[in-house]
């Protein structure tokens, strides 16, 4: 035992001054697994901030909320003919809904609002925003959706009833039209196709991902003021809150079982609407991030395996160089295994070299990309440090194997007669 | 019986060989290094071993240091088999009964004379502050106490021979095997390792030394020659030639 520790000593010893001798060489050679590693570690980054971004817009989306509508998230494939030939979605579903809701004992739900959508350009003087996600909704939206107000105020049941011409708009959309600050749209006028509007409330900053759907570039307006300029239903759905300590298995059939009922559908049919949740998404999202996964592992498999075979030929030139030094240390008493672990140390050596150096790259490239797409939350978890480290030591191990044993299998003899 | 002083006692046996032959498959031809060696040397010898190129010397030198088994025969270190052995058990060997010095000196470069010369008792597996206590202790016998912390490329040849010395006795071994010490050396510098090597003798070490110069051999009290593979002649040294009168 303790032989086995003054040697794995003194092969570490070795393995230090053998690549401190050949500094350049053992860094040109650690270039495949500092990229490998960087690879790793990069993707990983990745993955971790897609994670978190996409879970904190989800968040935004609402995970208590139900989304009622024509199709299904994610794409309709090839059944988009099914989709389209559905029945028109219409926006006093929602009252429907809210009636059946109140009527039922313990209900799983709490409330529901219409969203008709329309996409349009708002203007003022010579500003103008365009393709601005307008929803026209009911006073409910902005608790449904917990919507925070910065400035102002959201609209009431009084104005929803009375279909008065009053926006709500989202916060980037008011820094575009009103340089002077966005307290100061508070009272002013936007035209929407020629139609005036009053601005009475400005969304709280909520920030995007990846250019996912946010308030920031949404405006609100009563649902009756919006059926001034958008007639259509195409893109019409309605949001369900469900109770806060309801499952949602239970909200989704309750809801089911109301929208069948006012649809009118009978027993045997099927829905002719479609019930989407966040959840949803969450697999969209999967399939990116393990397309980056894979990606990222070809790429350091690729890296890692030319780094692999750089280590390995210069580890059999090192045996070369050595092959004197072998014989006379088994002259000295080495035994084989000795002489492995020394030629593995100074491969493993090199690797964790390369480790460190790509893992300090990815730090610095961490900073840089932060800084310049500060949406994107890179996060270098303490398991892709290890996980570094571990495919560091594994190249080296994997990569010298094959010269180190080599040169355990020197014979003595002839090993000290080399030139 | 005897009346001058000391009286002879038999001295133990440190290396019994007996038909010892070495063959070298070399696919299409074999050859013959060593056919049917005898040879015994005994604890504190200073035993020569010589002959031409191709005599088997390098073959029996090889046996000798554990360094290769013979194909038949027997070789008997201190009353074990060697030929039964394996490559860990010849290690052992090699570390701790053996001490190794080269012709070339076969220093390790980056390491401090102080390391190279701690390194057969890494593979010991002795700990650190004993080590570089026996090291320096025996740095001492070779006078290089105040080189310790040198390099290799820092010493003369001579200097490097006596670290290769040192590194030889630092386990205490039975036998010391010397291949050519004095070959890559002038002639007044392998003087001076003649007379490290006379007061080994005299502290009661046993030498064997491999030399084809007969002025080398000549410091030793047995000659052994070798030809063709066998011994040829196996005498002692008439009048040994004093290493310190040498040095003048």
């Amino acid at each position: 035992m303790r032989r086995f520790f003054t040697e794995f000593a003194e092969n570490a010893r070795i393995a230090a001054e053998q690549i401190g001798a050949h500094k350049m060489r053992s860094l040109l050679t650690a270039l495949g697994v500092i990229i490998g590693v960087m690879a790793v570690t990069l993707m990983g980054t990745a993955v971790n901030g897609l994670d978190k971004g996409f879970s904190d817009s989800l968040d935004m989306l609402g995970t208590d909320l139900l989304y009622v509508e024509r199709w299904p998230w994610g794409g309709a494939g090839d059944d988009w003919m099914r989709y389209r030939n559905r029945p028109t979605f219409r926006t006093d579903y929602a009252h429907q809904l809210n009636e059946i809701i109140l009527d039922t004992p313990n209900s799983a739900l709490e409330a529901a609002v219409p969203c008709a959508l329309s996409f349009r350009a708002i203007q003022r003087g010579g500003e103008s925003v365009s393709n601005v996600y307008i929803v026209g909704t009911t006073a409910a939206y902005g608790y449904v959706n917990r919507a925070d107000i910065e400035f102002g105020r959201f609209f009431n049941d009084t104005e929803y009833a009375s279909g008065r011409n009053v926006i709500i708009l989202g916060y980037d959309v008011a820094g575009a039209l009103f340089e002077t600050g966005r307290e100061t749209a508070i009272g002013q006028d936007v035209r929407i196709r020629g139609l005036r509007y009053e601005v009475i409330g400005v969304f709280r900053r909520q920030g995007s991902f990846l250019g996912l759907q946010s308030f920031d570039n949404q405006a609100a307006m009563p649902l009756p003021a919006l059926r001034r300029f958008e007639r259509g239903n195409w893109h019409t759905h309605i949001r369900v809150k469900m109770r806060p300590d309801a499952s949602i298995h239970e909200a989704r059939s309750e809801l089911e079982g109301a929208m069948r009922r006012i649809r009118g559908l009978l027993p045997g049919q099927e829905n002719d609407f479609e019930i989407n949740q966040t959840e949803m998404l969450e697999d969209t999202i999967g399939n990116v991030k393990t397309q980056i996964a894979l990606g990222g592992f070809f790429i350091t498999g690729l890296a890692l395996f030319v780094g692999a075979i750089g280590i390995m030929n210069i580890t059999f030139v090192s045996v070369r160089e050595r092959t004197r030094e072998i014989g006379t240390r088994r002259a000295l008493g080495a035994r084989r295994g000795t002489i492995l672990a020394q030629f593995l140390m100074e491969a493993v050596g090199i690797c964790l070299i390369g480790g460190a150096v790509g893992l300090a790259l990815t730090v610095g490239l961490k900073f840089v990309f932060g800084a310049a797409v500060p949406a994107f939350p890179f996060i270098l978890s303490p398991q892709l440090i290890v996980a570094a480290v571990v495919v560091s030591i594994a190249t080296g191990i994997l990569s010298g194997f094959v010269p180190a044993f080599q040169a355990s299998r020197l014979d003595p003899a002839e090993a000290l007669r080399h030139e | 019986m005897s009346t001058t002083g000391t009286t002879a006692r038999a001295r133990r046996p440190i290396i019994e060989i007996r038909d010892v032959e070495r063959v070298y498959d070399l696919g299409k031809i074999y050859v013959r290094a060593l056919d049917g060696i005898d040879l015994d040397i005994l604890e504190n010898d200073y035993v020569a071993v010589m002959g031409p190129s191709g005599s088997g010397k390098s073959t029996l030198m090889n046996l000798l240091g554990c360094l290769d088994t013979p194909t038949a025969g027997h070789y008997l270190f201190e009353g074990e088999d060697v030929a039964g052995m394996d490559d860990d058990e010849l290690a052992d060997i090699r570390n701790r009964r053996i001490g190794f010095v080269f012709q070339s000196f076969n220093l390790l470069p980056r390491a401090t004379v102080l390391r190279n010369v701690e390194l057969p008792l890494v593979y010991a597996g002795m700990g650190r502050e004993e080590r570089i206590e026996r090291a320096r202790e025996t740095l001492g016998i070779v006078g290089l106490s105040d080189r310790a912390h040198h390099r290799p490329n820092e010493l003369s040849g001579g200097q490097r021979q006596r670290v290769a010395i040192a590194r030889a006795l630092v386990n205490n071994p039975s036998v010391i095997l010397a291949d050519e010490p004095t070959g890559n050396l002038d002639s007044r510098t392998g003087e001076d390792i003649m007379v490290i090597f006379e007061s080994l003798y005299r502290a009661g070490n046993t030498l064997i030394v491999v030399t084809h110069e007969d002025d080398i051999a000549r410091h030793a009290r047995r000659v052994v020659r070798l030809r063709d593979g066998r011994i040829e002649s196996d005498e002692p040294v008439e009048r040994p030639a004093p290493a310190e009168n040498a040095l003048r």
